[in-house]
This record gives structure tokens, C-alpha cells and sequence, in this order.
């Protein structure tokens, strides 16, 4: 018994910098998995990697300027990702241009400027930390910081969750009852986009993304229904937070990709064992019912 | 009979190039329409127009204040992998009483199961709407519109592709839509369905070739007409001159009003 408490809970009750690590991370994966949720089931799974690419410049800018501070990286990362969701958004509104194509253009124009940016002054090395985060290392502004965007997160989503449903399951209904469809997509990239940014504090733009697509990627394989999913996914991010951060502690590892492969196990459980998954749809039952 | 839709001088269309071209006239609210015409003769066009997805490229098309409107179109982009059972498909109608945040009451769930029983589908709310065959979807989405409650309904041809069983059921939905003096507007391609069911017909050629009873619109001649008209856009075509016609470019040729366009595919 203690030794079970040594290894899963010892870590946290002993370190400070174990429980700011792990409220940092729990918080976040409340709101970035409902998010991805929302980003799988529109078929955007990986904009939100673009995104992350996307937010670089704006979080370089802040960091040339005023160091590895988390206030300037930020708002400069939260202003770049709206300039690049907003113009893709908009591209693909007024021309034939579809969101996909216009949004892979403002990402990579938006990642090359930040590598740009990041290698004008510094090391690959300051490049890395911007990349790769320290969850380990947050502070009392990182904290405050990640759960503000939880509660907005969290309120914008109870709002707007009607709306949100209708505009990814029936577009063309919204339209036609009404004016919500288009803001609610930009106000749903808004999120997208402080949710990258609160979880390149915690772990990375590279990482953060993982924490928003793959537990809803894995939740996705168990249910068909909207609202299970997304509690289902929250659940699975804040069990791969808490094991991710353990595997990290007990053996030396980095959290971030610790946190991700964590999930990224469940993912890979899911895809087989699932009641929607391989075993679950793809075994020939020997006998069929009659209706 | 009051006025529930009005069209003046109505072309709408896409990139200039018109798809409903100067279309006058009143839909009376209580009637039953069938749109028929050719494919590409601008009456899905027309549907879109009339919700206001599509902004006129001149004239105008008005409802009547007040109206509530419900729209089937033709190409769903409805999302059929979304996590979605059917009721929460139908509960979408709910959305012009009940909006954005107000609670779904008591009632309301009656409501949809009424609706769903209306349609045939008693016991499918819990059912996955990937596991429905396109016929079922279809009366799921008749059931969204009867929760609707709408005062006009546009259907954008809702018999493709469903068995003659199944359009019988939405045919007498339909009637018993127009029994409660809604307004109904259907675009349907099989003529023998319109004789048989709808008491007028609107008969587009891009242009408007005829209005009115259904048996007189459909006769002979006026379908001959309907047929005899270019589908195609013309990308060099002049600009259509036609009085207050100014605000679309590059239109489709009028030679002497409105035969033209069959009069050149004669000539060409």
C-alpha cells in the first residue's frame, strides 16, 4: 500500500512543483479536449496542429522581446493565431479556396516568419524551449494564466454549445434559421487558438496540440454521442496528465511527451478495444440477429 | 389571400451570370407550388433565394413580416458521421421557439416524438443517424420540419432517391401541411407527381416560362418551351440591358426579351 502511495501519489503531496505541474495540466485538459473534440468532429484535427505552427511568430516576437516571459509570449502568440485563423477564415469565406488549403498558406508563411524571428537573435536552444514548454517550471502567472482560459473556455462553450452542434452537424439548417453559422466558427478558432496558446505554457506548441486532438481522438472510439465524448475525452487527457507527469518524475523523463505518449497509449488501447474500435466492428459474429 | 412571398423583377445568380432571370410575381400564402423545370433551370437557385442564402444580383425577393420558414435543401451538407441520435437531429427544429440558450421543455419533447411518430419513425430516437438508410434520414429531416412549425416551407426535391412507399408518406405530410394553410413550395422533377398532387406550378427556364394551375402549366407547349433553352453560360455574353436590369453583369443574351434564349440555340 505505501508503496503504491509512494508511487502515485507520494510525488504530488511532496513537491510543490509536482502539484503546479499537475493543476496546470488538469486544468488545461478540461478545456483543450472539449475543444478538440469539437475540432475532430469538424473534421479540423489537424488545424490544430497548424494552428500551433501558427502561433510561433507571435510568442517569438514576445520572447525576443521581453525573454521567456509568459505574459508577452502570450498575447504575441494569441494575436498571430487570430491574424492566421481570421485570414484563413475569411480566404476561404470569399474565394473558392477551401479552409484547409488557406489555412496550410497562412501557417506556413506564419511558422517560417516565427523561425525567422527566433533565429535572429539566440540559439536553437531558446527555440527548443519555445517549442517544448516546462510544465515543470510554471508559475503562479502560468497557473492563473491557464485557468483563466479554462473558465472562458468553459463559459463560451455552454453558450454556444447548441449553436456549435447545429453548425458541425447541419450547416445549411443553421443558415437557414439563423445568423449564429459564421461567428461561431471564428468565435470556436478563438478558443482553439487561447487553448494552443494557454498549452504552450504547460508543454509546447508541439505538445499542446497532443493534448487537445488525441483523447479525443481515442474518446471517439467509444461512444456516438456528443456529450459522453467530451467527458470521456477530459477524462482520458487528465488520466494521461496524471501518468504522464508520474513517468516523467519516476524516470527522468521530459513531461510533455511523457503527458502525450501517455495519451497516445490510451489512443492506441482505444483504436482496438473500443466498443467502436476494431475488435469491437471488424469480429465476425458467428450468428446474426433476425432484425 | 394574402401575399406570403413576392418576386419583383427577381434575377438571381452566380458570378454575374444569372441562374433565375427577371422573375415577376406572388406566391398567395396557403398554396401548394410545385418548381419544376430542366436541370440547371434555377429552381434550387430560387429556393436559396427565397431563404436569402443568396443575395439577388438585381430585383428583389420579399416575405411577408412575420413569416416562419423552414428549408429543405436539396444538397444537405448535413454531417451524417456527427454523433448524433435522430432526436437530437429533429430537436434542431426547435431552434426558431427555442434559440440559442432557452431550455427544451416538456412540451417540446412531445412535440418531436409526435413528429417522429408522423413520419413512421416511432422508436428511432435513440438511434445513431449513421444507421439510417437514406429514406429514413429523409423522414427524419420531414420530422425537423414538422417541429419546425414553419408558416412556409420550402422543399428542394425531398422524392430523390426515395421508394414510391415513402413518397406517398411525405406526399400526404405535404397535404397535410397545405390543409393547415401553410405555404408550401416544392421542387419536384416527376411531372405525373405534380398532376396528380399539387394544385399549381411554377415552371422555370431560367427565365419564368409559366405560372399558375398546375394541369395548364404543364402543358405541352409550355414544356416544350421549358426544354428549348441554353443551359450553358455564355462567358462572353453582353450585358443584359433589360429595364432596371443594370446591377448584374454579363448576362445572358436577350434577343427580342425573352424568347431569346431559345430563339439562339435555334440559330446556333
Amino acid at each position: 500500500m505505501t508503496a503504491l502511495y509512494d508511487v502515485l501519489i507520494g510525488p504530488f503531496v511532496e513537491f510543490a512543483f509536482m502539484q503546479r505541474a499537475l493543476a496546470g495540466a488538469l486544468m488545461l485538459s478540461v478545456s483543450a479536449c472539449l475543444v478538440g473534440v469539437f475540432l475532430m468532429l469538424r473534421r479540423m484535427s489537424l488545424m490544430g496542429d497548424a494552428m500551433a505552427h501558427a502561433i510561433l511568430p507571435g510568442a517569438a516576437v514576445g520572447f525576443l522581446l521581453y525573454g521567456l516571459q509568459i505574459v508577452p509570449m502570450t498575447l504575441g502568440g494569441l494575436a498571430a493565431g487570430v491574424i492566421v485563423a481570421l485570414g484563413a477564415g475569411v480566404v476561404s469565406r470569399l474565394t473558392i479556396q477551401k479552409e484547409d488549403a488557406s489555412m496550410a498558406a497562412f501557417y506556413l508563411i506564419s511558422l517560417a516568419l516565427g523561425v525567422l524571428i527566433v533565429s535572429l537573435r539566440g540559439s536553437n536552444v531558446d527555440l527548443m524551449h519555445v517549442l517544448f514548454g516546462t510544465v515543470l517550471a510554471l508559475n503562479n502567472e502560468a497557473l492563473t494564466l491557464i485557468g483563466t482560459i479554462t473558465v472562458m473556455t468553459l463559459a463560451v462553450l455552454a453558450v454556444f454549445w447548441r449553436a456549435l452542434v447545429a453548425e458541425c452537424l447541419d450547416p445549411l439548417f443553421l443558415r437557414s434559421v439563423s445568423r449564429l453559422g459564421p461567428p461561431v466558427h471564428f468565435i470556436f478558432l478563438g478558443l482553439v487558438v487561447l487553448n494552443l496558446v494557454g498549452g504552450f505554457q504547460a508543454l509546447g506548441t508541439l505538445l499542446s496540440v497532443g493534448l487537445m486532438m488525441l483523447p479525443a481522438a481515442a474518446a471517439r472510439f467509444w461512444t456516438s454521442r456528443v456529450g459522453p465524448m467530451c467527458l470521456l475525452a477530459v477524462a482520458i487527457g487528465a488520466v494521461s496528465c496524471v501518468s504522464g507527469l508520474l513517468l516523467s518524475y519516476h524516470a527522468s523523463l521530459p513531461s510533455g511527451p511523457a503527458i502525450i505518449l501517455s495519451a497516445g497509449a490510451i489512443y492506441i488501447a482505444s483504436i482496438v478495444a473500443g466498443t467502436r474500435g476494431v475488435l469491437a466492428t471488424r469480429v465476425r459474429h458467428a450468428s446474426h440477429r433476425t432484425a | 389571400m394574402s401575399v406570403c412571398v413576392k418576386f419583383t423583377d427577381l434575377t438571381l445568380g452566380y458570378n454575374s451570370h444569372p441562374a433565375v432571370h427577371h422573375l415577376t410575381g406572388t406566391v398567395q400564402a396557403g398554396s401548394l407550388t410545385a418548381v419544376v423545370g430542366a436541370n440547371g433551370s434555377g429552381k434550387s437557385t430560387l429556393m436559396k433565394g427565397i431563404v436569402g442564402m443568396l443575395r439577388p444580383l438585381s430585383g428583389s425577393c420579399t416575405i411577408a413580416p412575420g413569416i416562419r420558414l423552414a428549408y429543405l435543401p436539396q444538397q444537405s451538407e448535413l454531417d451524417r458521421s456527427f454523433p448524433a441520435r435522430v432526436i437530437d437531429l429533429v430537436s434542431l427544429g426547435l431552434w426558431p421557439r427555442r434559440g440559442l440558450l432557452g431550455r427544451h421543455r416538456l412540451e417540446d419533447r412531445e412535440m418531436i416524438s409526435k413528429a417522429l411518430s408522423a413520419v413512421g419513425l416511432e422508436g428511432f430516437d435513440e438511434r445513431p443517424i449513421d444507421t439510417l438508410s437514406g429514406g429514413q434520414l429523409q423522414r427524419a429531416l420531414f420530422a425537423r420540419v414538422l417541429v419546425q412549425d414553419a408558416d412556409l416551407i420550402l422543399l428542394d426535391e425531398p422524392f430523390n432517391a426515395i421508394d414510391s412507399r415513402t413518397v406517398v408518406d411525405l406526399i400526404e405530410l405535404i397535404k397535410r401541411w397545405h390543409g393547415e394553410n401553410r405555404t408550401i413550395m416544392v421542387v419536384v422533377h416527376d411531372l405525373d407527381l405534380v398532376r396528380e398532387h399539387f394544385p399549381e406550378a411554377l415552371l422555370l427556364a431560367r427565365r419564368l416560362v409559366a405560372w399558375g394551375d398546375a394541369q395548364k402549366t404543364l402543358a405541352p407547349d409550355n414544356l416544350l418551351r421549358a426544354r428549348q433553352f441554353n443551359e450553358a453560360w455564355d462567358e462572353d455574353a453582353p450585358w443584359c440591358m433589360s429595364e432596371g436590369g443594370h446591377d448584374h453583369d454579363r448576362a445572358v443574351l436577350h434577343k427580342g426579351g425573352h424568347a431569346g434564349e431559345a430563339g439562339r440555340r435555334g440559330a446556333a
